[in-house]
């Protein structure tokens, strides 16, 4: 350690020669093993999102190739003042609030009712699992088909025994019928990080303070809630990230109609269907600066858990 | 002892009712699914009545008919790109991310954290950012409908989740045990072949079938991207979309059938899921 801290300073002109190449050739041996997986993230992912900034700024309709154009800011503007684009901005927020909003909340309650110990818990936990682990289309379908069917389905199947109404759920209340399905999806993955949380509580701590004469409800709002904080910002923000791009529900329950069209749905249709190559683009890239926004809360609250993992080790 | 009965029987009590509540959700999430399987093992005729026919006779009808039987199209070409697609891309992820994890936690890289980040970055990067020039690509190239740009694109999906989780189970290694071997003269093959293979083995696994499970739930990017060739399981069952009563017993069969190999990969790995659908942020 020291030959090598203090020979450089002694002679430079003798030891840098030599020294330099082997400790570079030693950070690249140490780099190589990174290097397969940084290079294909960048080509893969990278270029073509700067691809898609450099469209955004074209008039090109791929019915139309001969017409492209370079439009500068036309684009954004086109997307932002159109009326159903905007509204599919509108529709983002919602389902995304709502839907993250919900599954915390229930995945909050069924993971406080896993955390104590009860007779086949094992069971219901493996139960309540599941509808994270169907194929989000075959989830989706099952609520169109299965479920929402105003003449067959089980919703109306069941009030039928209650007498009660017999409503259309998907045309009457399309947005709501987009969100329960993702909310019965996404519940589930709450419950997961939450319990997880749950399970890493200091129990010495909760024993002290029900010794000293603490409530049920004052160890939870005391001491169990401040602790999943970080749990809950974690499942919130990494919920929003899966849901913000949600595709396959809107896609499958409704087609992107009656008002359910989301941002991504929107850029696939846009240039799927549209072949509005350019105003895609734009639409894309308004997408991603509306990630970043939760990605940065979501890196901060990553690496706040994470540095907590480094200085443990 | 007289003071203390009645209040354990109260708690025990209340565990009881909040036991039964537990159990009362857990049944209330499951019944869609519950009811997709019923449903699947239905005539169709008994599938469309309402009300629902709890006890209607039991048939394998629909899953015939999901298997092409009825002169519909076989969905084993749908079946079998999945299982390229979803194999492959995680083997992939694994040959890649098992270095990339190794100059994350073993020897490490200068800021190394921030090369972490910068891999959960493109996490964050919605897929329809870059599906038009991969399109415009694909189809310039005479790549599109063909299942090896899904595997490629599959990777780059699953690739930052596999080194998050990669990189926290290789950290676990005590640097003392690779420090052991070194000085018994192990060189690097001997020591990730014979130490860090074998301990982080179940860590490996649980990435794989993370990653299994993600390529085979993808819809986007098979949907835009392949046709009649490489079109995956997800793809196959957009079909059902528009369809009407007269298939129900079919969708369901479908369903269920494309989810087994999710339904089984999630419940093998339960524990694990968390870990990795957190990025190892929580264990």
């Amino acid at each position: 350690m020291t030959a090598t801290t203090t020979a450089p300073a002694a002679s430079p002109e003798i030891r840098n020669p030599v020294r330099r190449p082997s400790a570079r050739l030693r950070a690249w041996a140490t780099r190589a093993p990174l290097l397969p997986a940084l290079i294909f993230m960048i080509v893969v992912t990278q270029l073509p999102f700067v691809a898609t900034l450099v469209i955004s700024f074209f008039d090109w309709n791929s019915l139309y190739p001969d017409a492209r154009h370079f439009t500068g800011l036309d684009n954004y503007q086109e997307v932002l003042t159109d009326p159903d684009l905007r509204h599919s901005v509108g529709t983002t927020v919602l389902l995304t609030v709502a839907v993250v909003l919900a599954s915390l909340v229930l995945g909050l309650v069924l993971a406080l009712l896993l955390d104590r110990r009860f007779r086949g818990r094992g069971i219901v936990r493996t139960l309540l699992i599941a509808p994270f682990l169907v194929v989000p289309v075959a989830a989706a379908l099952l609520w169109k088909h299965v479920l929402y069917n105003p003449e067959y389905g089980l919703f109306n199947g069941l009030l039928h025994y209650v007498g009660g109404p017999q409503p259309d759920w998907i045309s009457s209340t399309p947005l709501l019928a987009v969100e329960a399905s993702l909310v019965w999806q996404w519940t589930p993955f709450m419950m997961l990080i939450l319990l997880a949380g749950l399970q890493s509580r200091d129990h010495e701590q909760i024993e002290a303070a029900r010794v000293d004469g603490a409530s049920d409800w004052q160890i939870f709002v005391h001491l169990t809630l401040p602790h999943l904080r970080r749990y809950l910002e974690l499942g919130a923000l990494l919920g929003s990230i899966y849901i913000v791009q949600n595709f396959d529900a809107v896609f499958t329950i409704t087609s992107g109609g009656l008002g359910t069209a989301n941002l991504p749905y929107t850029v696939y249709q846009s240039f799927y269907q549209a072949h509005e190559n350019g105003l895609a683009s734009a639409a894309g890239v308004l997408v991603v600066i509306g990630s970043i926004v939760i990605a940065t809360f979501a890196l901060r609250v990553v690496s706040s858990l994470f540095r907590e993992e480094v200085s443990r080790a | 002892m007289s003071t203390t009965a009645p209040h354990a029987r109260r708690v025990r009590g209340k565990g009881a009712g909040l036991g039964l509540l537990a159990w009362l959700l857990g049944i209330a999430f499951f019944l869609p699914i519950a009811w997709m399987a019923l449903t699947s093992f239905h005539s169709e005729t008994d599938a469309a009545t309402n009300p629902p026919s709890f006890a209607a006779a039991l048939t394998l009808d629909g899953y015939r008919e999901f298997f092409g039987a009825g002169g519909g199209a076989s969905p084993w070409p749908a079946l079998i790109n999945s299982t390229v697609a979803s194999v492959a891309s995680t083997l992939l992820v694994l040959l890649l991310a098992f270095p990339a994890a190794y100059a994350l936690s073993i020897n490490r890289v200068r800021k190394w954290t921030d090369v972490l980040f910068f891999f959960l970055s493109t996490k964050m990067l919605p897929a329809v950012a870059g599906l038009l020039p991969i399109y415009l690509f694909a189809k310039n190239a005479g790549m599109l409908d063909n299942i090896w740009l899904l595997v490629i694109l599959y990777t780059s999906m699953n690739l930052p989740i596999a080194v998050w989780m990669m990189q926290s189970f290789l950290a676990e290694i005590p640097v003392a045990v690779i420090e052991a071997a070194k000085v018994d003269g192990a060189r690097l093959p001997t020591i990730l072949a014979r130490v860090v293979a074998p301990i982080s083995l179940p860590g490996m696994a649980a990435t794989a079938l993370i990653c299994f499970i993600f390529s085979w739930n993808e819809l986007l990017f098979a949907r835009v991207l392949t046709g009649v060739v490489a079109e995956t399981a997800p793809v196959f069952l957009t079909g059902f979309i528009t369809s009407q009563g007269l298939f129900l017993a079919k969708v369901c069969a479908a369903s269920l059938v494309i989810s087994l190999p999710v339904l089984a990969a999630g419940f093998a790995a339960q524990d694990k899921l968390v870990q990795g659908l957190s990025l190892g942020a929580v264990k």
